[in-house]
């Protein structure tokens, strides 16, 4: 049904092995995808679990749990992205709980949410550099002085 | 502060009703030495703590100033500003965000001051010693600590035991009075 609406922009299906099932879907699709999943009537996924980042090494992705009160039902999106300029179109209009996470996501490993409403560090310090969960982050030395 | 010989003042002649004297001059030394005594009881008696927690330490912190085990009769009450403290009591892990309010906590109390580093992770990082980007590997590196606890998380009794031991440190301090420190 995805891939009839949205043609190309769906990837692939992620059903064995994973629980709930993936939809792969392109970097730049993500928001309208998200956007219809929230609105149809027959999807309705109106919460947003989780959304958080992966770093795969040669590649990052961002995860994204999604559930449907009024149907109880549940699907995950994926979107990978390449590890340099990672950039993916937020979806903090489709679901507020999402500004959090993608801030999150963008303080530690670096993935950068266009459009997105407030897009600062959330648990590290605002002048921290660098991004730790990423898999070839080097620790600092020091900071502010004290030893790391 | 009698007639012992250890003060070196000659006993009253036998049969002389009259109070000796006032000592002064040599004596001098026995004054401030009670003067240390009465002020450092009295700082021990009245060890005012930060309330102040960042981590799981910090519910053992709870329930030692509360009424089961009841840190107050230890003269330890929590007040809810640096500026009225006496002590620390560095209750948790310390990231390195929190490290600067650590710091400036720290800086707001008056003198005379002390820190009790509580738990593995004020000692030294703890759990988080290894690899970890974030956590601050020991309160030592911001701040002066007097009494270090181990534990992950200590038991309120081994909290009191460092307090106690706190008070015994301040008991053997040397004060300096009318001059600047
Ligand atoms: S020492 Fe253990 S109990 Fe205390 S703050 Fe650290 S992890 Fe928590």
């Amino acid at each position: 049904m995805l891939k009839a609406r949205f043609g190309d922009a769906v990837v692939e299906l992620q059903s064995e092995g994973f629980s709930p099932a993936f939809v792969v879907v392109a970097p730049a699709a993500v928001r309208d995808v998200a956007r219809f999943l929230a609105d149809d009537p027959a999807l309705s996924f109106d919460s947003l679990m989780s959304l958080s980042g992966v770093d795969y090494k040669d590649r990052l992705a961002v995860a994204y749990h999604l559930h449907s009160l009024a149907h109880r039902h549940a699907v995950g999106l994926k979107a990978f992205l390449p590890t340099e300029s990672p950039e993916l179109p937020t979806v903090d209009d489709v679901w507020p709980a999402a500004n959090f996470h993608e801030r999150e996501a963008f303080d530690l490993f670096g993935i950068v949410f266009t459009g997105s409403k407030d897009l600062r560090r959330i648990l590290l310090p605002e002048d921290w550099e660098g991004h730790p969960l990423r898999k070839d982050y080097k620790y600092p030395d020091f900071y502010h002085g004290i030893k790391v | 502060m009698s007639n012992d010989p250890a003060h070196g003042r000659p006993p009253a002649p036998p049969g002389h009703g009259a109070a000796p004297a006032p000592a002064v001059g040599p004596e001098a030394h026995v004054l401030v030495g009670n003067a240390d005594l009465f002020v450092n009881w009295s700082r021990k008696s009245s060890l005012w703590y930060l309330l102040f927690a960042t981590a799981c330490c910090g519910i053992e912190l709870m329930q030692a100033g509360a009424s089961r085990y009841d840190l107050d009769r230890f003269g330890a009450v929590f007040r809810a500003t640096p500026r009225q403290s006496d002590l620390m009591l560095v209750a948790g892990t310390i990231t390195h965000k929190m490290a600067d309010r650590v710091k400036r906590l720290y800086d707001q109390m008056p003198e005379p001051k002390y820190v009790i580093a509580m738990g593995s992770c004020a000692n030294t990082g703890g759990p988080f010693y290894k690899d970890s980007y974030c956590v601050v590997k020991g309160v030592d590196l911001l701040i002066p600590v007097d009494v270090y606890i181990p534990g992950c998380p200590p038991r309120p009794e081994a909290l009191i035991d460092g307090i106690l031991r706190l008070q015994k440190i301040i008991m053997k301090k040397k004060n300096v009075y009318g001059a600047k420190a």
